[in-house]
């Protein structure tokens, strides 16, 4: 395939290469723009910190035993928040797939509030519950429900009807019917709906950590911003990146481990 | 000669090693004649095909179209695959008028050009439709509409018949077969099918088993209109259906 | 089916106003805290009246309408040359694996102190929350092009040029408008947010003000607001993908 839109395939020795010059690029262009506005006093120089600030700050917070107590608050409400709601988009989610009845019954409720971005109804849950851990907590269960609920009616309600079959003319009972081959049927795009929840608790709970917390990534980056401490903001960003990339990988193991079937080669791809 | 094939050889990479793919192969096409490439599935023969095309480059030899080398693809070579390839966001039209478009041709004229060939391939009420609502074998038909009506001189077809049932098949041969005699192209056809290269070809070209090479070229002489059941029909298709037994035999070894 | 549906949904709606107005006459917990759907009516014809929800909306449209299509223009240039240059995607890459984890509210305040209070910040906030999913999903969606279409395309004579725009851009198409969706969605996820720090009208400043004046009844009349507004974008972009993409849905013949 040679002839075509991307070209003859790049070694795979280049192909680090440029990776790696990419990396180097990025922070090196990043020094030099932060040491470029302090030595010719474009603006304030607290505005684009040098990644060794960043780092710096970081590295000074762990040291002071500050970070880990921000950092346990955010798992401890994601944690929480997220096996909540993944805990009754299982527990509603299984059998509205699996009976229509069911679905026709909570599907109206899920479309009605879907449509609302989850952001809007933060307030309502600081209103009702106060600011404490309960109205984050709750709030990320809330925000997380809805796609991983509908990807698990989905994901039972596409499973092949030939299977099905397959398995009652093999004398299959209703009860091992979904336990024997829904489940592990629907059960790669179910975890691809728990992937979008554990990405979307951590995209909602620094909104809510923004609002009246003491602790958590959230609140260092909004308390950074009440005194510009930049480097502190990005610092947390990052971090939460960094937290966001191993749930993502957790939860991708997972995958890999239970979806070896789909891999023809026996070995995860 | 309207086609030369010089010396053209191919290897590809597979695992950080060269494994050749063709073996040097030289062959000349007349104006007009249809060359079938006929050979065991993986000899190469629809590599060799696509270095024609100008979509692979040999690693060793050239290929001459009217005594100028190939450098890519181009309208002077127009191609059939055998999975259509239709451009699915335009109507049966659209894709035959694809080429015209190309080259800038006025909206009427471009219309009644492809009227023409739609016709020719019996697609005329169909002009409208998508290709998702044709069957394999009218997609077929508007591949081979949509070639003929960018006027190469040369036409290349990679097994275009291969994915179609066989009674779809056999229509769509004795098509070709009437259509050839009134456009009068150059044809390199890919198949594996012996009783089609033999209906098709002015000369058949088996190839050896991978990495392929010339194994053996039958001219075959029987008139333009061709009877499946004639004797000597029978008589070359036992022939070469011999020749390339040895080789297949030699790949399940 | 549909009839079980519609039975459900006004369930909801019922109990909802039962719960509410029940709650009201008995006062179970303090009726402010549970708007009644009189309540919320009530709110919503107020502040139609006094202009200022048409003003919350037009702001929190014109905000997202700039973000987006500034970061849309970005994504699709930027898609389409790093799909077509493998050294440029290997070299991005690696900055957006980077970057693409870090849930983009978190850099909300950074924007506030980069670019103020004023519209700049939220506009920018949004160009950046959705540039990167929509770069990615149109970078990949023009890396499906299937290749056979740009040799089917070469072979009838097309050049670069002609192949971006006549097969690249068509094919990658459906691939582009979904990620143009997904991109939308999101910036209505998070203008809510940027609206709730630091802003003086849009409909997050709208919601949060109902907090701080303790009067949830705003809030969900601010919810409901952004939940039609939405699902009434997302109706008229589905209607226009579906027209746009007859040819994928064409009744079979």
């Amino acid at each position: 395939m040679e002839w075509g839109l991307r070209g003859a395939a790049i070694p795979r020795q280049r192909a680090l290469r440029l990776r790696l010059t990419s990396v180097i690029g990025f922070l090196a262009l990043w020094s030099l723009a932060s040491g470029a506005v302090v030595v010719f006093k474009l603006f304030n120089p607290i505005f684009l910190p040098g990644p060794w600030l960043v780092v710096g700050d970081i590295v000074e917070l762990a040291g002071k035993g500050q970070l880990w107590t921000h950092l346990a608050a955010t798992l401890y409400r994601v944690a929480i928040g997220f096996g909540a709601g993944a805990l009754l988009a299982l527990g509603l989610g299984l059998p509205a797939g699996h009976i229509r009845a069911v679905r026709n019954l909570l599907e109206p409720v899920v479309e009605l509030l879907r449509p609302i971005p989850p952001l809007a109804m933060l307030p309502l849950f600081i209103v009702w519950v106060g600011i404490g851990e309960g109205s984050k907590i709750g709030f990320i269960t809330y925000a997380t429900f809805f796609p991983m609920f509908l990807t698990t009616v989905h994901a039972v309600g596409q499973v092949d009807p030939l299977l099905l079959r397959a398995a009652q003319s093999l004398g299959a009972r209703p009860r091992q019917l979904f336990f024997r081959i829904i489940l592990p049927a629907a059960l790669p795009e179910i975890l691809t709906g728990i992937r979008l929840g554990v990405a979307l608790s951590f995209f909602v709970i620094v909104i809510s950590e923004f609002i009246g917390a003491e602790h958590g990534l959230g609140y260092l980056i909004n308390d950074g911003r009440n005194f510009f401490l930049v480097p502190q903001m990005l610092g947390a960003a990052v971090l939460l990146g960094l937290l966001g990339y191993v749930g993502n990988g957790l939860v991708r193991a997972i995958e890999r481990r239970v979806t070896r079937w789909q891999h023809h080669d026996g070995a995860a791809a | 000669m309207k086609i030369r094939v010089q010396g053209v050889a191919r290897s590809f990479r597979v695992e950080g090693r060269e494994a050749p793919a063709l073996l040097p192969i030289d062959l000349d096409v007349a104006a007009r004649e249809v060359i079938c490439l006929l050979g065991p599935s993986g000899c190469g023969k629809s590599t060799l095909l696509n270095i024609v095309a100008g979509f692979l480059q040999p690693t060793a030899g050239r290929v001459l179209v009217d005594d100028a080398p190939v450098t890519g693809p181009g309208a002077d070579r127009g191609v059939v695959f055998q999975e259509y390839v239709l451009f699915p966001w335009l109507t049966v039209q659209g894709n035959v008028e694809f080429g015209l478009v190309l080259k800038g041709l006025a909206a009427g004229e471009r219309r009644d050009i492809a009227r023409r060939y739609l016709e020719l391939v019996g697609l005329g009420p169909h002009a409208e439709k998508y290709p998702v609502q044709l069957s394999g074998g009218m997609k077929q038909r508007v591949a081979i509409a949509r070639a003929l009506a960018n006027s190469p001189s040369i036409i290349l077809m990679d097994e275009p018949f291969g994915a179609l049932d066989a009674q779809t098949r056999e229509v769509l041969q004795e098509e070709l077969s009437r259509i050839q005699r009134v456009e009068h192209k150059t044809i390199l056809f890919v198949t594996h099918s012996i009783r089609e290269a033999v209906y098709l070809a002015d000369r058949v070209v088996v190839l050896t088993k991978a990495p392929g090479r010339i194994k053996d070229v039958f001219a075959i002489k029987l008139p333009e209109v061709r009877d499946r059941f004639a004797t000597e029909f029978t008589r070359y298709e036992s022939e070469i259906t011999r020749v390339v037994k040895e080789e297949v035999a030699q790949v399940h070894q | 089916m549909k009839g079980v549906r519609a039975l459900a949904l006004v369930a909801v709606l019922l109990s909802w106003a039962v719960v509410t107005y029940g709650n009201a006459r008995l006062e179970v917990v303090n009726p402010v805290l549970l708007p009644t759907p009189t309540d919320v009516a009530k709110v919503f014809a107020d502040s139609v009246r006094d202009g200022t929800l048409v003003r919350h909306i037009l702001t929190s449209l014109v905000r997202v309408a700039e973000g987006f299509g500034i970061a849309a223009v970005l994504a699709v240039g930027l898609g389409l040359l790093a799909a077509m240059c493998g050294p440029l995607r290997l070299m991005l890459e690696p900055v957006i694996e980077f970057v693409r984890p870090i849930p983009p509210l978190a850099f909300l305040p950074m924007f506030l102190v980069w670019f103020g209070l004023g519209e700049a910040s939220k506009v920018a906030f949004i160009a950046y929350t959705t540039f990167f999913p929509m770069f990615v999903g149109i970078a990949a969606s023009v890396l499906r092009v299937d290749v056979m279409l740009l040799r089917a395309a070469a072979s009838l004579g097309a050049q670069r040029v002609d192949l971006i725009r006549r097969v690249v851009l068509p094919a990658a198409f459906p691939g582009i408008i979904v990620a143009l969706r997904v991109g939308f969605g999101l910036a209505l996820f998070v203008i809510v947010g940027a609206e709730f720090m630091g802003a003086d009208a849009g409909l997050g400043h709208l919601i949060m003000e109902g907090r701080t004046f303790f009067n949830p009844a705003q809030i969900v009349m601010g919810a409901l607001v952004l939940g039609l507004l939405g699902s009434l974008v997302n109706a008229l972009l589905v209607a226009a993908e579906r027209r746009a993409l007859r040819w994928r849905t064409a009744q079979s013949a």
